[in-house]
């Protein structure tokens, strides 16, 4: 492939996920609002545009035309730089995703990931926990009680279940024996999903993946009733937007990941019967990556709106005393499987 | 004591099973319920376009009534003020002069009646109280108002206008309760 090709076509590729992301994750905060209401037995949105649809647009102008306040006491710099940093490192996160297989055009083959980094997984690690300091500046720069509290709510969260994620991850490392995500979303053709493999690693990295996000149970850094709006109370206009739009985006990339890692990512059982052309094969793919993302989404959303919140020490309970040993047990169980022939060797002799 | 529904349960603090310290089928049972909700019916009134009915006998925003020929019916006699609990009601009297026949049913006249909207709590006292059948309580709505002062409602506001399709309709206050007392002789005067 030609440089120029070559890079035209990432251009694309990296403007259209930029795209999908932000699109997704506006009409995530209707969906959310949308969802909750008909949990709750109300309608939710309605009045902007058929079915409230424009309502993300209004949101937007509002926030974009609402007043913005700088705290005096606050440390100016990095007060802008916390919301700033949380909303790269979300959007980050989208480029090791493998969205579908390959399209070809004359002749050539585009592959629908913008990069197959060979240490995917690391650098999707590497990325989200960046995105803590997002919200650790901006608690610690607003120069608020409440802000401080629960921005340290949030890395102390996030840093504790990072761990349990990690290990997590680990078992699923040793059964598909790569760090890139591309391959794993590749080795889960057919109906060989990780999940089938992986049940508890699975289960233990979507617990982890609700706190990752700072989403309900595990909401505790913006919980209204104690902390006001938590590490946010101090931000008002975009800013504020910002670090909710985060937040969204986070919880779309978690779905992504959980797909990708354990639901098959692109892939779907049977569908080589029905369709043979690669190219629809591959858009294929994508849509079922993307309906997976989206019932993902949904999940997050009903999780929310079903279960109360942690207290903090349950929370911390969970995750360094029960999450944690569970998935080493998990890797432990996992190595065993992988060993079962030597080992049974042993024990024949 | 007695429990108000068959639904109460009592409480037990025991040792949670392992089956329970799982929390995952209590969560799972939980999402279960959270979903069920989401097909149901919604009980939601979207206001503008859609409006809840009334109750028959809604007690909302008062009328000062007119008779056949387009009088009033008040007399200012006080009544109403003197039953009202809130002290919202307040009326100056005058004699009616030649040549008001048509506009006032009898001698004595309400000059000013003012009705303090944000005194008012809607009893109904006054429309008990009125011997004339001249105020009555409506099923509309007292509008909102950016200031206090456009409260007080005067005769301009609270009597009816004489053209028919002026005229309020107050037949849903009138029960059958209502017109059967109203058959005792001491109302005949309203006929």
């Amino acid at each position: 492939m030609a440089l120029e090709t070559y890079i035209i076509y990432k251009l694309i590729l990296v403007v259209l996920v930029f795209a999908i992301t932000m699109v997704i994750a506006m009409y995530s905060t209707y969906a959310e609002r949308k969802v909750a209401g008909f949990l709750q037995d109300r309608l939710g949105p309605n009045r902007a545009g058929p079915f409230g649809i424009l309502q993300p647009v209004a949101d937007a102008v509002k926030l974009f035309m609402k007043e913005e306040t700088i705290p005096s006491v606050s440390n100016k710099t990095l007060f802008i730089i916390g919301p700033a940093l949380s909303l790269l490192t979300a959007c980050m996160t989208g480029v090791v995703i493998p969205w579908g297989t390959s399209l070809s055009f004359f002749g050539e083959n585009f592959s629908l990931q913008i990069a197959d980094v060979n240490i995917g997984i690391l650098y999707l690690f590497g990325v989200v926990s960046i995105g803590v300091y997002g919200i650790m500046i901006g608690g610690w720069a607003s120069n608020n009680k409440y802000s401080l509290l629960g921005a340290i709510r949030a890395s102390s969260q996030m840093i504790s279940y990072e761990v349990a994620m990690g290990l997590s991850i680990i078992a699923l490392i040793m059964t598909t024996g790569t760090l890139s995500v591309g391959e794993i979303a590749a080795q889960q053709h057919g109906w060989h999903w990780n999940i089938l493999i992986q049940p508890l690693g699975a289960l233990i990295f979507i617990v982890c993946a609700f706190a990752e996000t700072n989403r309900a149970p595990f909401d505790l850094p913006e919980c209204e009733q104690e902390l006001v709006g938590g590490y946010h109370t101090e931000y008002s206009s975009m800013k504020m937007g910002f670090y909710l739009f985060a937040e969204y985006i986070n919880m779309f990339i978690s779905a992504t990941v959980i797909s990708t890692f354990y639901f098959g990512g692109y892939n779907m059982p049977f569908i080589g019967r029905f369709v043979h052309d690669p190219n629809w094969l591959a858009l294929c793919g994508v849509a079922f990556l993307f309906a997976k993302i989206f019932f993902g989404i949904f999940f997050f959303m009903w999780v929310r709106w079903t279960l109360p919140r942690f207290r903090y020490d349950q929370l911390m309970n969970l995750g360094w005393k029960v999450l944690i040993p569970l998935s080493i047990l998990n890797i432990v169980l996992t190595g065993a499987w992988m060993m079962r022939h030597e080992i049974l060797n042993v024990f024949i002799k | 004591m007695q429990p108000l529904t068959n639904r109460s349960k009592v409480v037990v603090k025991k040792e949670m099973s392992l089956y329970e310290k799982i929390y995952l089928p209590a969560i799972i049972s939980g999402m279960m319920i959270t979903f069920s909700h989401f097909f149901r019916k919604k009980p939601t009134i979207q206001y503008p376009e859609q409006k809840r009915e009334f109750s028959g006998t809604y007690r909302g925003q008062h009328v000062l009534k007119r008779d056949e020929i387009g009088a009033e019916r008040c007399t200012a006699c006080g009544l109403c003020a003197v039953a009202c609990p809130a002290e919202a009601i307040t009326m100056i009297a005058g004699e009616r002069k030649k040549g008001e026949e048509k506009l006032y049913r009898e001698e004595k006249y309400a000059v000013n009646y003012e009705i303090n909207m944000l005194r008012c709590i809607f009893c109904g006292d006054c429309e008990d109280a009125c011997p004339k059948e001249a105020i009555f309580l409506t099923d509309r709505m007292v509008k909102p108002e950016n200031n206090r002062g456009s409260f007080f409602y005067g005769k301009d506001i609270l009597v009816e206008g004489v053209e028919k399709e002026k005229r309020i309709d107050i037949s849903r206050r009138q029960t059958a309760e209502v017109l059967e007392f109203k058959k005792h002789k001491e109302f005949d005067h309203n006929r």
